[in-house]
């Protein structure tokens, strides 16, 4: 695409990239830290999660800002428009993100060094991985302007569903063994719906990522394939 | 709804009534060719915004659409301006310009009063018609200067020289003076370049309360403003149609990447 007549609109709308993806990776960084935290039992990192998702928060606001000062200034147009309003939603997934993993942070400090046994946090590192694989390549699809891959991972969160679906499972025999294990089994399942969570709002990227490529929704119905909450009746039910 | 007026639902663009149809038209200014097998549809009661870079040929077309042109000699048409339900083509040489300039009112950029009462103004396009009984011309004129929004400024200064009105409410005047004999088609070129934001959004406030009754086409450099006001428009370039759609296609979505280029501010 040529570059705009008026050059400060380019570079404002850089500047808006760049912010963006900054936030992007801030977040990655929040959410491989929490669960890196939960492996490791490492509550100064879980601390340090908890703290540095204000600086997440600080450029949310930062991007609305700038975002509503060149609409203003701007009156921008068609893909000019999406972008910008584009990238508001992806501030706000983003920050939504970064919540999430300050969440699991927090679940790691009430643990308080009372920590589960490595073979039941697996699942949940697994989780955090394809998150993880998900939010890098839809952020990478924003950054490329690259339609298949954010349809890529459009597609691939039905996989995170169902191995949330398969956490749970496990989880919940764990605590049938084991009373004991009780506590720490329904942290690791909040942890495991917080990082589910995430998903989705990768998923949301994906679709704005669509959008404001392509200027109009995705057609499709959202593939889904979480049945957490089922299963949890279900299993209760059986046992 | 009228019913001699034509649908062609096989036309992709046209999806309710049409008052004109634009068909192949091209135009010389002497030996200088200004527009380009130009083609669309004039949808019926709903405004038509033209917008393209300076010198693409919006006003020349706009001028085509009431005769404008025949005022200088060695000026040409071809192809064809289809006005609905006479079916007449409004550019052939066997159709009076006069009677073209009857039924299509036209408004200026800038605003073109005459040095004349407030009153005359306006009344004089229906003189020129031959409506000359005094209760009718009154209540044409206060209905034209309320459609117009102006009347209630101007309602105890009717005898007054237009002279003495802002640019606001002269232009104001202008459009009353266009909408007076009741036309079928009502063409602006720029009617709000000249004017401050409040009077701009007067004369768009004014277009909205019309839309539903008078067919427009408005000719305008402003892109959000033909986004506010119009519900199809046209992209020229060098005096060719590159798009035409509905506006929100237009402005959100175009299909021409020339038009993307244009209305995003990304041109030349
Ligand atoms: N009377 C004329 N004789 C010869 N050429 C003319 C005449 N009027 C306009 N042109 C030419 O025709 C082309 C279209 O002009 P026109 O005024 O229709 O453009 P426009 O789109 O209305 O531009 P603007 O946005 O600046 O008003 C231009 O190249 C212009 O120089
Ligand atoms: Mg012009």
């Amino acid at each position: 695409m040529p570059d705009h007549t008026a050059k400060a609109f380019d570079s404002d709308l850089q500047d808006l990239a760049r912010m963006v993806a900054e936030m992007g990776g801030l977040a990655e960084k929040q959410i491989a830290d929490s669960v890196d935290a939960l492996a490791k039992r490492d509550t100064a990192l879980a601390q340090r999660v908890t703290q540095l998702d204000a600086s997440i928060d600080a450029l949310q606001s930062e991007i609305e800002e700038k975002a509503v000062l060149t609409i203003a200034r701007r009156q921008p147009m068609a893909v000019d428009l999406r972008e910008i309003v584009g990238v508001l939603r992806l501030a706000a997934d983003i920050e939504r993100i970064g919540d999430l993993a300050k969440n699991i942070g927090k679940r790691v400090i009430a643990l308080n060094s009372e920590f589960p046994p490595p073979k039941l946090i697996r699942g949940v590192e697994h989780m955090a991985d394809l998150v993880l694989g998900q939010l890098k390549m839809v952020l990478d699809s924003y950054a490329r302007r690259d339609v298949s891959k954010a349809m890529a991972v459009w597609r691939g969160d039905e996989e995170i569903d169902a191995v949330c679906t398969s956490v749970f499972r496990e989880l919940l025999t764990y605590m049938m063994e084991d009373p004991r294990n009780i506590t720490f089994c329904i942290h690791l399942m909040f942890c495991a719906k917080n990082i589910e969570r995430m998903g989705d709002h990768a998923t949301n990227i994906a679709e704005t990522v669509h959008y404001m490529i392509e200027g109009r929704q995705i057609a499709d119905k959202r593939p889904k394939g979480d049945t957490t909450t089922l299963t949890a009746l279900r299993t209760a039910a059986d046992g | 709804m009228d019913a001699s007026i034509p649908t062609k639902p096989a036309d992709a663009h046209i999806d309710g009534p049409v008052r004109a149809h634009v068909v192949n038209l091209s135009f010389y200014y002497g030996e200088k060719q200004a527009l380009f097998d130009v083609s669309f549809p004039i949808h019926d009661r709903k405004a038509t915004a033209l917008i393209g870079p300076s010198g693409c040929g919006k006003s020349t077309l706009l001028r085509a659409l009431n005769r404008m042109h025949d005022l200088y000699p060695g000026n040409r048409y071809e192809g064809e301006v289809i006005l609905y339900p006479e079916q007449i083509n409004i550019v052939s040489p066997e159709v009076d310009p006069m009677l073209v300039r009857l039924k299509i009112g036209m408004v200026f950029q800038k605003p073109n009063p005459f040095p004349k009462p407030i009153y005359d103004n306006v009344a004089a396009g229906l003189w020129v018609r031959g409506i000359r009984k005094k209760s009718i011309v009154d209540e044409r004129v206060e209905q034209a200067l309320k459609q117009a929004a102006l009347w209630d400024e101007v309602k105890d200064r009717l005898r007054t020289s237009a002279y003495g009105l802002s640019g606001g409410q002269q232009q104001r005047l202008c459009i009353a003076r266009a909408l007076a004999p009741d036309p079928e088609m009502l063409l602006l070129d720029e009617p709000t370049s000249a004017l401050d934001p409040i009077a701009t959004a007067r004369i768009e406030e004014l277009m909205a309360e019309l839309a539903p009754s008078v067919t427009i086409v408005i000719v305008t450099h402003n892109m959000q403003q033909a986004a506010r006001i119009s519900s199809y428009t046209a992209f020229m370039h060098i005096g060719c149609m590159v798009e035409f759609d509905k506006t929100t296609t237009i402005f959100t979505t175009p299909k021409e990447s020339r038009t993307q280029d244009y209305i995003t501010g990304r041109f030349g």
